[in-house]
């Protein structure tokens, strides 16, 4: 492509000065009129196909980005003795998704349009050849996007549904047990879901269940397999007192809570308005405002309810609130009017209060990842069946306008049906697989690594060497004669001969 | 020569440190310490899950003089330290034996406090 925009560029040489930053096929799109009396230039399906595909890269790129998000989420919400490991997950399972979606998951997910999996596209190998990639994959008849930047945008959903499950397992989870699941997660699990309801399986074309770009698909299946793994893994040790009762574990950074949650909520313009998978006809904007809307919602929701019951605006709380509300306005983002976004968020950030006290009464969740992404994940799909609008409904051509307009539980049921089905099938293999690790390489570190913490553990080296090695160990800084006459003390002016030292480097 | 350890709050330090400087008592040394006194613990809040806080974050001050100073430091500490509220601290005095400059080697009570005039200049 940025071949032919360059051919285009003596014809309209003032045009191209001017888009000179932009992006090769945004260049080729706008010297069109010029381009095409040239028998080689692109032809208009080429050049809607650059931009479409141009807007996926972009909205993958920034989902991408979604793992740093979680990174300095889940390393905030630790201690300080466990920061490294957050680092060295986050890179393991992101690494270990991409060769596994590409290898198996993308076949499975949109190999072709049988009802329980697809066939077609293992290692897919297909290049720029659309036509013969359309024969494989059906979706790229109905999207005119590069078959890569389908895979791509797939796949880092797919890595973040992953970085959810391990959110529960925080501070005790052995990292040999979350390479071999997160094989299976991002090769077979994910894949068979997204395929129900993404990629042309029976959830969406039989059932009508309407999931725009994955409140069930991806956080509520990540979350359900956090609820496997943790119900088998226990809590952290010191988490529960003698009589049972929840004793707080502080996480030690704020500011890397903050930083990960608004990485997340920036990376979530790409992962709704990115799911229009395509920019022609500017439907992502309106994405962009929903998505927006239902997250700020989100925040004043939870900020005000956990204000209401202690008297004090908790800062996990409110971040929860934004994560809640974004999880929750995934499923309906293409489906609803502007109207309905800020019910949804605000709704989504009062559950996940009352979510994070109930389930902390009983289950060790650090992050709160059960009630953002499950509890959200669950209420944000089913609140398609209160909210889609009609013409919304008709233009994604799935499932049938909400309560609200047709005064029909039917879509309801379409959704519950879908929340039902992937929470009891992702729980059961889930359950499964982390039964099976458990008996064999096990699931846990010992109660000596959990106390030492992961980072020395299991990586060898603290997250923050100079908080548990003394400096003069490691030379961490000093305060000798040098340092002090940087700082503008005066020379010692009786002793000559240490100077006369320090003056050779 | 009498060590005076002093626990005190952290905000109290800046002005007694002023005053001391001031009085001719440069030398002195603080850590960051954490204990429990009559104050106990605090009930805080992490995302709607109570912890208590037995051990309360002090600075420990450290400073030794000859004996006729002690009246003076204490004074100046007990100026800034005390707020009239549970958790003001305590103040400790230990006998010295002695003390030695390690950039000179010189000993004794000279050592201490009282500084030529062109070493305090800096």
């Amino acid at each position: 492509m940025s071949r032919r925009a360059r051919g285009a560029a003596p014809l309209s040489p003032a045009r191209i000065r001017v888009l000179a930053g932009c992006a090769a096929a945004l260049a080729a799109a706008l010297a069109l009129p010029a381009a095409a009396s040239a028998a080689s230039g692109p032809t208009l399906p080429d050049v809607t196909s650059s931009v479409n595909t141009t807007w996926v890269i972009v909205a993958g790129v920034l989902v991408m980005f979604m793992q740093a998000g979680f990174a300095f989420l889940e390393i905030g919400f630790s201690r300080m003795k466990n920061a490294g490991s957050g680092v060295a997950k986050i890179l393991m399972n992101f690494s270990i998704a991409s060769l596994a979606y590409w290898a198996c998951g993308f076949a499975l997910a949109f190999g072709g349009a049988g009802a329980i999996a697809g066939t077609h596209g293992f290692f897919l190998n297909v290049g720029h050849d659309a036509a013969s990639a359309a024969k494989d994959i059906p979706f790229l008849g109905t999207y005119d996007i590069s078959p890569a930047a389908l895979l791509f945008f797939q796949f880092v959903f797919c890595a973040v549904s992953l970085a959810i499950v391990w959110g529960t397992t925080l501070e005790r989870i052995k990292w040999q047990a979350y390479v071999v699941y997160a094989v299976i997660f991002a090769a077979v699990i994910y894949p068979i879901i997204s395929h129900w309801i993404f990629g042309g399986g029976w959830l969406a074309k039989n059932a009508g269940m309407q999931d725009f770009a994955g409140s069930t698909v991806v956080h509520l299946i990540g979350a359900t397999g956090a609820l496997a793994a943790l119900l088998l893994l226990g809590p952290r040790r010191g988490k529960y007192d003698a009589r049972g009762n929840p004793r707080a574990i502080p996480g030690h950074s704020m500011p890397l809570v903050g930083l990960g949650i608004l990485i997340l909520w920036l990376g979530w313009f790409g992962f709704n308005p990115g799911s229009t998978l395509a920019a022609i006809g500017n439907r992502f904007a309106e994405v962009v405002l929903v998505t927006n809307l239902a997250a700020a919602a989100g925040v004043l929701a939870a900020a005000g309810t956990i204000y209401a019951l202690q008297k004090k605006i908790d800062i996990g709380m409110a971040g929860n609130g934004a994560i809640a509300a974004l999880v929750a306005i995934t499923a309906p983002s293409g489906y609803v009017e502007y109207w309905a976004a800020p019910i949804i968020g605000a709704v989504a950030g009062v559950i996940v209060v009352f979510g994070v006290l109930a389930i902390d009464k009983v289950l060790d969740d650090p992050v709160g990842a059960l009630s953002a992404h499950g509890l959200a994940g669950i209420w944000g799909t089913l609140s398609c069946g209160l909210f889609t609008s009609p013409r919304l409904a008709s233009l994604n051509g799935i499932g049938k306008p909400g309560l609200v307009y047709t005064g029909s539980f039917h879509q309801f049921g379409a959704q519950a049906l879908g929340v039902a089905t992937a929470f009891v099938c992702v729980f059961v293999v889930s359950y499964v697989v982390f039964w099976a690790i458990k008996k064999t390489i096990g699931l846990r570190v010992t109660a000596e690594e959990e106390e030492a913490g992961l980072d020395i553990a299991e990586h060898g080296m603290y997250g923050y060497p100079e908080q548990f090695i003394p400096a003069p160990e490691i030379g961490a800084g000093s305060t000798g004669p040098v340092a002090d006459r940087l700082r503008g003390a005066p020379a010692p002016a009786t002793v000559s001969a240490m100077s006369t030292m320090e003056a050779t480097p | 020569m009498k060590m005076i350890v002093a626990y005190i709050r952290h905000e109290a330090f800046e002005p007694i440190r002023a005053d001391l400087l001031d009085a001719g008592f440069p030398s002195l040394s603080i850590s960051e310490v954490k204990g429990s006194g009559r104050q106990k613990g605090l009930t805080e809040h992490y995302r709607g899950s109570e912890i208590a806080i037995h051990l309360r974050p002090k600075l420990k001050l450290e400073c030794v003089v000859e004996d006729e100073a002690v009246g003076l430091v204490t004074e100046t500490i007990l100026r800034y330290a005390r707020t009239g509220s549970i958790g003001d601290g305590k103040i400790f005095l230990l006998p010295v034996e002695d003390a030695v400059r390690i950039r000179t080697g010189e000993s004794g009570a000279e050592v201490l406090q009282a500084h030529e005039s062109e070493e305090v200049r800096a």
